[in-house]
């Protein structure tokens, strides 16, 4: 990979909670290990009230009865979460007075994908400037959207300001007791944002150019909350496609979109996590629960390009629960060298005349595995549910795989249900093809690969389309020799 | 006289999988010639083309290739592209989701960038792209399909020939562009050819028909048989090989 650092593959490989015991509740580093005791010093460190407390403790419990899934296509030597710690201070990375300091390579990076310099410092983690004071700019929105009445603050703030809307749907489209690490997402979970968006509001922005400028670091176990209400919309992004340097190997996440009757959601997300080395060594495991519940004539979006990660376990999901909701999942996931990706999604039809529309774009080259997992699930009760699923992978060499699960379960005839695969390969003819008019094979790949993905980048919002094509041919790069 | 040779062939032995398809060819074409390659199926037409524009898939042997006086053997594909060699495909590749327009203007500023010269503005583009697909009669709409896909067999010669005329090549080399193509689109594409016939440029046409050569007429035909060429002639050459077919060559050659 084009971003692959020496120091970071050191940091990744040597852990980082060697610097002995903390049991200061004060400190910043909760010690290694998983118990009750630890679970209620996270609450506590967040200052939450009692009910989130017994929340957290309930999916704590649940937890241990719980077992790691093992039926995804992937493998990995399975994290030790007695081994990792559940709290620590959110900023860990080093500190640059410079941008000359920072890793050439990095910002390399940075500039082909055409970051400015302002946000190059702030990802790398350079002092910024006082002239371009981000505090500053995310007041001027959160004005705007305050004037509309929308609530777009990080979850811990909710639970303490809005602590009625928290309590009415957190865990309510993805339950304490799901799975195994959205069990374990709910019992620690660091951090993560929450917006609300009236009735009828349609938010005036992408919720994404605040989100660059703040959220620059994610959490480990991040958390995040969209509630529509009724005739609302919102564009969420969610993601940079900068390489996000972080530390942490285990990533648990969970997203809970709920769309109220006629409301709309649009989630993008860019994910660009380290990958691991060339070799293999080092990278994020990254095992999220995402799902949205769509009321009545509601529609949840959901758009995904993927491309870092060591190994990537991933299904945002649409519960279409209101007669005449849409689903829909637009996804581009990229491996590469030895990437592992096992994502899809699911979609359960329950309301009459439910649509839903899937299109996975899965491109794996070097030794990777690149998987698709659907569900098409149409309930008994769901007269003249429609799908469409479009499933198509991208070969590029012969040391990778790509594989497809289409699970299609249909409880009610009326039932219309599509579903079309393609395996396709890089051919050496159409490289030799696009040399000959000039375009070299580096190129001549960003240019099939675009092309083949070209559905998906356009669901993405216009200045993200952008940055995500030229990710995709920097994490290709080297894939062909 | 004036050295103003395009192309030199110089004993051009070349394989692939140890099967030597190209014997020894020789060929001299000169700026403002247009010359035919006539031949039976299987004599190494294709191959010839495709080892001038450095399909490495070949092994070439001996021989040398000089474009303008420069050896191309150390160049790359896309270097000999920037140098001004172009293929018109006998079977051109599909790149689905990739506009021709979208090609295009990739193919045009990375050779540009070759020469150290900035992306063409959008507009000079836009203009260039509008007067090139008038002369070729092709559609706007056209341009906005997926490079090849779901074209038809005349469609995809006439976008080779469409690319030709953007990227303005030194050495057109176009193979078989009559197959598949019906009398009036043969017509168009050759029209096209013709106006873009310059005293700076040379064209190579491959064939087996003389019909094509009745549009665009070359300066000189050679018959190349059994990986070389067998016999060289002018124009009528080409009408004695539609009358009298391959066989009386084969019978010389044998010889």
């Amino acid at each position: 990979m084009a971003y692959t650092e020496e120091e970071l593959k050191k940091e990744l490989e040597t852990k980082e909670y060697e610097y002995g015991f903390y049991t200061d509740i004060e400190s910043d580093t909760l010690p290694k290990g998983l118990n009750e005791e630890i679970v209620i010093a996270i609450s506590k460190k967040k200052e939450e009230p009692d009910w989130m407390t017994e929340w957290r403790l309930e999916a704590f419990r649940a937890w241990q009865e719980m077992e790691e899934p093992e039926w995804a296509n992937v493998t990995y030597k399975k994290p030790d979460f007695q081994d990792i710690s559940y709290y620590s201070a959110p900023n860990k990375k080093p500190k640059y007075n410079s941008l000359d300091e920072v890793d050439p390579e990095l910002l390399e990076t940075f500039k082909k994908l055409g970051i400015s310099v302002d946000e190059q410092k702030k990802l790398a983690g350079v002092a910024v400037d006082i002239v371009m004071d981000s505090v500053s700019v995310a007041t001027t929105f959160k004005k705007t959207l305050a004037e509309k009445g929308i609530i777009f603050c990080s979850i811990s703030e909710a639970i303490q300001e809005h602590p009625e809307l928290v309590k009415k749907y957190l865990g309510t489209v993805v339950p304490k007791k799901d799975n195994f690490y959205a069990a374990l997402n709910s019992a620690v979970f660091s951090d993560g944002s929450f917006c609300y968006i009236p009735k009828g509001v349609r938010c005036p922005m992408e919720l994404s150019t605040y989100f660059r400028i703040n959220q620059a670091g994610t959490g480990q176990f991040e958390r995040t909350l969209v509630v529509a209400e009724e005739g609302s919309y919102v564009s969420y992004l969610e993601g940079c496609t900068a390489p996000m340097r972080d530390e942490n190997q285990l990533h648990a996440a969970v997203v809970e979109l709920i769309a109220l009757d006629d409301a709309e959601i649009k989630y993008s997300t860019v994910q660009n996590w380290y990958p691991g080395n060339d070799q293999g060594k080092g990278g994020v495991f990254n095992f999220v629960t995402k799902r949205g519940l769509c009321e009545k004539n509601a529609k949840i979006s959901w758009t995904q390009v993927e491309t870092g990660s060591a190994v990537t376990w991933k299904y945002p999901s649409c519960i279409l629960k209101g007669d005449h909701s849409i689903g829909e999942f637009y996804s581009i996931a990229v491996t590469n060298n030895f990437q592992q990706a096992d994502t899809g999604t699911k979609m359960v039809h329950l309301g009459k005349n439910t649509k839903s529309t899937i299109i996975s774009k899965g491109i794996s080259a070097g030794q990777s595995q690149n998987s698709y997992r659907g569900l098409v699930q149409v309930n008994s009760r769901a007269e003249n549910a429609r799908n469409f699923s479009q499933c198509d992978s991208l070969l590029m060499g012969n040391r990778c795989g790509a594989h497809t699960f289409p699970y299609i379960e249909a409880k009610n005839k009326t039932a219309q249900i599509e579903h079309e695969a393609t395996t396709s390969k890089i051919g050496e003819d159409q490289i030799f093809y696009c040399n000959q008019r000039g375009i070299d094979t580096e190129k001549a790949i960003a240019l099939i690969v675009n092309g083949f993905s070209k559905e998906v980048l356009n669901k993405l919002p216009m200045e993200f389309a952008v940055e995500a094509q030229k990710l995709l041919e920097i994490s290709l790069e080297g894939s062909v020799g | 006289m004036k050295n103003n040779s395009m192309l030199e062939i110089k004993n051009l032995h070349a394989s692939v999988d140890d099967k030597e398809i190209l014997k020894g060819i020789d060929l001299k074409v000169n700026a403002g010639e247009v010359h035919a390659i006539m031949g039976p199926n299987g004599s190494g037409k294709s191959t010839l083309a495709e080892v001038i524009a450095g399909q490495e898939e070949f092994e070439v042997g001996e021989g040398n290739i000089l474009l303008e006086g420069e050896d191309l053997e150390e160049l790359s594909p896309e270097e000999r592209a920037h140098k001004g060699v172009f293929l018109s495909f006998q079977y051109p590749v599909e790149i689905p989701g990739v506009s021709v327009t979208n090609f295009m203007k990739t193919a045009i500023n990375e050779s540009r960038k070759a020469q150290g010269l900035e992306d063409m503005p959008a507009n000079e583009m836009l203009k260039k792209i509008r007067e090139k697909s008038e002369m070729l009669e092709i559609d706007r709409k056209f341009l906005s399909r997926s490079l090849n896909e779901g074209f038809s067999g005349g469609e995809k010669k006439r976008n080779e020939i469409f690319q030709m005329a953007m990227m303005e090549p030194k050495l057109a080399i176009l193979d078989e562009t009559d197959s598949g193509l019906d009398i009036d689109a043969l017509r168009i594409v050759a029209n096209g050819v013709n106006k873009l016939r310059s005293k700076d440029n040379a064209i190579i046409v491959i064939t087996h028909y003389q019909r094509l050569l009745e549009y665009i007429v070359p300066d000189f035909v050679h018959v190349l048989y059994n990986g070389k060429i067998v016999k060289s002639g002018t124009k009528e050459l080409a009408l004695e090989l539609e009358e009298k077919g391959y066989d009386w060559l084969k019978e010389e050659a044998a010889v």
